[in-house]
């Protein structure tokens, strides 16, 4: 028997449901294992040991009353620390907000917590998910379980390590320019960034609004799949909520590759992929094409393009978003700031912001301000047009786009901490699809020569996850499950 | 474009409400003007095209005017680093004639 926390979600339902173990007895062993692992990983930013058994309890005395706790019945999960959770402290990896405990849940949580799902607690990540290796937690850095002096990836970092490591059965991330799709290929799982607007963001802490989006981490792309359904759909909280029930996806599950199309864009041959990191996802097709999928090659123009027109429009968004933290209604106020209303903001912004965040806050302002729109942030807006039509001509003609989710696999913790470009280029295959809006998977393609997980990207058509599960299914069937990284609790 | 001089990185600052230290302005000036030169390249793209404002095509959605619950007060103003009775505190905004 596998150990327990490395079990698939729907096992731990099953086990749960059919009462063979209880709730408390699996959260119970997700939280031993977090207590032997994470001092060395550093995934968890908050662990809610007694919130965690209290409702584990909960959901063994509605078991045994007779009632249903839900599809996720059970489940030990953790979320990444940009969602709003009542009761438990969230910081979106920043010390601004350190401290603070939200009055109420977003409505992931909430829908996650109907399920019958059990929180574990939150999870590492870069300062407001502006990073893509999570050394710009304002905390600590989180560790790769693969090999710990490397990055997990980020910046939904601390989820994707979590997973992978065993430290909870899933997660949630949000993925703005690549944040769930980069880690979770740097980690070895799957991450799925659906259909902007499929997924609430009420209570999910802002970074560019017309970016963002949340979705699961998981150790198999069925596990994925469970996630999603139970947090897709419509929810009047949310003003950028698309009014579509959430997919059914057990049929796109076992539906298998045959008749998908699946589209190679020639501009993603690019000299600096690691050339491992072309072969994996050249076996990846292959092995998709074996099994009935037609591979071609196809042309996005304008992809190009999208590095300079993302971290235009993401940092002039974010620059507007992060205004709220102005030292007034929550957060720190340092003392002596307040010797006039201008100079506490500045006071309170300047010590509560990190290094990344300041950055971007500062790019995105002068994008943004007078004199300037035009050329920078209009222009970008303009460029990102571009783009979406070259997707929406490109699947005119395929089902699928597929490409490296990372050109290289996990990099060393410090590598790329001094210069923005270099780590800007992490995110190169996974930003157009958040310019276009469009949802996109990466799944575990195999491991590099030295042990490092790969992870190929499929993006799809606007609302249709039900694709990529597809594919992704039928990809994880003929390649077989993932392997685990290293074990980390001896020592 | 020229690299971003000292002055305008303060005045982008002050726009940001940012309080930054010397060497962090500094750092900024080198850092946004490297940064800035890889926009550059997005000059010489034709854009004969509206802007896209939004990742998917939407329109804003109205809804009823009816009372519903919200965020008791006390929870409200409960944790904010000043507070007088049920009100946010700032610095005087205006001067005091008394």
């Amino acid at each position: 028997m596998t150990a327990l926390h490395y079990h698939p979600v729907a096992e731990l339902v099953r086990l749960v449901r059919s009462r063979e173990l209880s709730a408390r007895e699996v959260v119970a062993a997700h939280l031993a294992r977090v207590a032997a692992v994470d001092a060395r990983l550093g995934a968890f930013l908050h662990i809610d040991e007694s919130g965690a058994l209290r409702r584990a309890d909960e959901i063994d005395r509605e078991l045994a009353s007779g009632r249903d706790p839900g599809p996720l019945c059970g489940v030990p999960i953790a979320l990444k620390d940009i969602l709003v959770t009542r009761d438990i402290p969230t910081t979106a990896g920043s010390r601004i907000l350190a401290g603070w405990i939200p009055p109420y849940d977003a409505t992931v949580v909430e829908r996650l917590r109907a399920a019958g799902a059990v929180l574990l607690g939150k999870l590492n990540m870069d300062e407001f998910a502006m990073g893509s290796s999570t050394e710009n937690s304002a905390f600590f850095p989180c560790r790769n379980p693969w090999d710990l002096e490397r990055v997990p990836g980020g910046s939904s970092g601390g989820s994707a390590a979590a997973v992978a490591a065993g430290l909870c059965a899933a997660s949630l991330g949000t993925d703005t320019g690549g944040s769930i799709r980069q880690p979770a290929s740097l980690c070895g799982v799957v991450g799925l960034k659906p259909t902007y607007g499929r997924v609430s963001r009420w209570g999910v802490i802002a970074f560019a609004s017309s970016l963002d989006q949340v979705g699961p981490l998981a150790r198999s792309v069925a596990d994925a799949a469970l996630l999603f359904e139970v947090i897709a759909g419509f929810d009047p909280r949310d003003a950028t909520s698309i009014d579509e029930p959430a997919p059914r996806l057990s049929g796109a599950l076992t539906a298998g590759a045959r008749g998908l199309t699946i589209g190679r864009p020639r501009e993603y041959d690019l000299p600096g992929v690691d050339p491992e990191v072309t072969k994996a996802i050249d076996g990846a097709l292959a092995l998709l094409a074996d099994h009935g999928a037609r591979v071609r090659d196809i042309s996005l123009p304008n992809v190009g393009h999208a590095l300079p027109t993302y971290y235009l429009v993401a940092p002039a968004e974010a620059s507007s978003n992060l205004a709220r933290y102005d030292g007034v209604r929550y957060g720190r106020r340092p003392e002596g700031s307040s010797t006039s209303l201008l100079e506490m903001y500045r006071r309170t912004r300047g010590a509560g912001f990190g290094p990344e965040v300041k950055r971007r806050i500062m790019l995105g302002t002068f994008a943004l301000r007078s004199g300037y729109y035009d050329a920078y942030y209009k222009k970008a807006q303009q460029v990102r047009a571009l783009i979406a039509e070259d997707y929406r001509r490109a699947f005119q003609e395929v089902d699928l786009i597929a490409s490296p989710t990372s050109p290289t696999p996990a990099f060393q913790i410090g590598e790329k901490a001094s210069d923005p470009m270099a780590m800007y280029l992490a995110d190169v295959f996974t930003l157009s699809a958040n310019l276009a809006g469009l949802p996109g998977i990466s799944v575990p393609a195999g491991l590099s020569s030295s042990g490092l997980p790969i992870g190929l990207q499929l993006v799809g058509r606007p609302l249709d996850e039900a694709t990529l599960i597809r594919a992704a299914a039928a990809h994880e069937r003929a390649a077989g499950p993932a392997p685990h990284p290293p074990e980390l609790a001896a020592s | 474009m020229a690299a971003l001089t000292r002055e305008e990185v303060q005045e982008i600052a002050l726009l940001a409400r940012l309080h930054l230290e010397e060497d962090e302005v500094d750092r900024l000036c080198g850092e946004l003007s490297a940064i800035l030169e890889h926009m550059e390249a997005l000059r010489a793209i034709q854009t004969d095209v509206e802007p896209m404002t939004h990742a998917v095509p939407m329109s804003l959605r109205l809804r009823a005017d009816e009372v519903e619950p919200s965020l008791p007060v006390e929870e409200a103003v409960g944790q904010a680093p000043d507070r007088q009775d049920d009100l946010f505190q700032v610095p005087h905004i205006i001067k005091s004639s008394r």
